[in-house]
């Protein structure tokens, strides 16, 4: 019979073999130790703490999500949030531009540098992605220092701060953001033809490109949203501490891809899971927020954070092998 | 050259095939014909231009000379694109199916139904599977359970069962397959067989390249036989036996029995 076994008996194995499993133990696992070690850390307050923290690097990530999937990378993206922070700062501070079209100009010029990035790694040069993300990385770092003279901006207009401060109904401004990007990215990568196409390049691109699929624009389209998250992680960066900062987000494209990574997802494309990249961030916000609760130094931080990096990617790939 | 030929003779005809790879002649003035509905068995050592003939076919490869008849017209076969246009498909072992999508949206792939919501296209899953299950019963395909399942975790007969039934699924009229049963066990060698044979009831014609006799001898109704890239003889598979097509593989004149 071709029918589908039913039932919860299904759900529970389709679970069990599914690229979330591991990060979302592990972080039941997080939260249940430290709920036990500090009796500070399971309080609204501080969880809220931890989501707006966590934000930022969860936005970026979603873009991270979509580049692995389709075998490759976006290194570029801690400039990405430096432009965009500091081309919405001069928009409003320099050249009175209202608010709106700021954040419009802040986002475009992150889908610039992604379209770049997808063009080079895309087009007839079929640069590697690696290779391109380290130099948008560079390039796009050079422009972010010139427009803003290596300075930061300053006195932004209060309107500005909502985005990174402010709350709906008790909720961080930055939280909400991040959950409807979440969804949107849901969505298109589980029902949606061109998500469907972005699992095809990265599985298999010799056969997405026999089944007629473009698989270039797919690509392209991959790094442009990946611009446009980083933009969007870097304005409500910008946001949250008032200034339009161009040195912002050094090393966050290392910890995209950490999220990424401990989300299940495989550096070789063709599996990559957006909850799982959720939980990734989650993971390190909370290890980091824990940490300082116990009062343990920033080095151990790191130490712990390589090793959690470390430990997830062992037990997965045991799983997987078993 | 070029013209029209007597139509409805032969589905497919390719006529005094010339390619070399630099210094090496692989296909010297081959032909080949497929009628309708039948299986054709394309066998021969190593080396002798078998994948090189189903490249050219399916457009992986330009031929230096020569001519392609679909029907009795003169087709241009300049890209796997146009064959596929034309309804022939080459079924690769590797290269048909994404590992990590399911066997569903597998048999869809590039070619998915919709629904345009809000610029984007929402995949119809509940209709997709329905035509998936439909569509691998009128195979007679009984060996796949669930069609949630990613490609990854099947069999390598199952995954060969799937990019057979994805080709038949999107109105090929020509399927080629280069090994259909090489890397497969016994049981799953005969499912595969068994599909191939079915195919014709679903007026579908098949050119399979094969090293095992054995299969060639169920599944073929002619056999066709390339030596050093020529050819080198053609049979109906029920007026010849196994041992002939040994000797036309291996130009042997005669074959010492006691050798076997």
């Amino acid at each position: 019979m071709v029918n589908g076994e039913k039932g919860v008996g299904i759900l529970f194995r389709n679970f069990k073999s599914s690229l979330i499993f591991t990060p979302l133990i592990g972080l039941l696992v997080l939260v249940f130790l430290l709920s036990i070690l500090s009796p500070y850390f399971f309080t609204v307050s501080n969880l809220f703490n931890v989501l707006r923290q966590v934000s930022i690097i969860a936005i970026v990530a979603v873009g991270m999500t979509y580049a692995i999937l389709t075998g490759g990378i976006d290194l570029s993206v801690g400039s990405v949030v430096a432009l965009s922070g500091v081309i919405t700062s001069i928009f409003m501070k320099k050249f009175g531009v209202s608010l709106p079209l700021s954040i419009m100009a802040g986002l475009i010029s992150g889908m610039a540098c992604g379209l770049v990035n997808g063009s080079m790694i895309a087009s007839k040069i079929r640069m590697p992605p690696f290779i391109s993300g380290l130099a948008m990385m560079a390039v796009v770092r050079g422009i972010a220092l010139i427009v803003s003279d290596a300075r930061p901006i300053f006195g932004l207009p209060d309107s500005f701060a909502f985005l990174g401060g402010g709350v709906v109904l008790n909720i961080p401004i930055p939280v909400i953001v991040t959950i409807i990007v979440y969804a949107i990215a849901f969505v298109n990568l589980r029902f949606t033809k061109t998500g469907c196409g972005f699992y095809a390049v990265g599985g298999n691109e010799e056969a997405a490109r026999l089944a007629g699929i473009n698989v270039s624009r797919i690509k392209v389209f991959a790094y442009l949203i990946s611009g446009f998250t980083s933009a969007l992680g870097g304005i409500v960066l910008a946001s949250r501490v008032m200034v339009g900062e161009p040195i912002a987000g050094y090393y966050y494209e290392l910890e995209a891809i950490a999220a990424v990574v401990i989300g299940g997802a495989y550096m070789g494309g063709g599996e990559a899971s957006i909850v799982g990249t959720l939980l990734g961030a989650l993971i390190m916000g909370i290890l980091k927020n824990g940490l300082n609760l116990l009062n343990i130094s920033t080095y151990w931080q790191q130490v712990a954070i390589g090793l959690v990096i470390a430990g997830t990617i062992s037990f997965n790939l045991f799983r997987q092998r078993r | 050259m070029g013209g029209k030929r007597l139509a409805g003779e032969y589905l497919l005809e390719v006529k005094d095939l010339y390619k070399s790879f630099g210094g090496v002649q692989a296909l010297k003035n081959v032909s080949l014909t497929l009628r309708r509905r039948e299986v054709l068995a394309v066998v021969g050592d190593n080396g002798a231009g078998k994948s090189t003939l189903m490249k050219v076919i399916s457009g992986a490869i330009l031929p230096d000379s020569g001519q392609i008849f679909l029907e009795g017209q003169e087709a241009r076969i300049r890209n796997p694109q146009d064959a596929l246009e034309l309804g022939i498909q080459m079924t690769y072992q590797d290269l048909a199916l994404v590992d990590c999508l399911d066997i569903t949206t597998n048999l869809f792939l590039g070619r998915e139904i919709c629904r345009p919501v809000a610029g984007m296209k929402f995949l119809k899953l509940k209709k997709m599977r329905t035509d998936t299950r439909k569509h691998l019963e009128s195979l007679g395909i009984k060996t796949v359970k669930n069609l949630r399942e990613k490609v990854r975790r099947l069999s390598g007969g199952q995954r060969q069962v799937i990019a057979i039934s994805r080709a038949v699924f999107w109105g090929q009229k020509i399927i080629i397959l280069d090994e259909p049963t090489a890397a497969l066990g016994v049981r799953e060698s005969q499912r595969v067989l068994e599909l191939i044979r079915a195919l014709k009831e679903q007026d579908i014609s098949v050119v399979v390249i094969s090293h095992n006799l054995h299969h060639v001898f169920f599944v073929a109704d002619r056999v066709m036989v390339l030596r050093h890239g020529e050819n080198a003889g053609e049979r109906e598979i029920h007026k010849t036996d196994g041992d002939e097509v040994v000797k036309l593989i291996t130009g042997a004149e005669f074959i010492d029995r006691k050798m076997f």
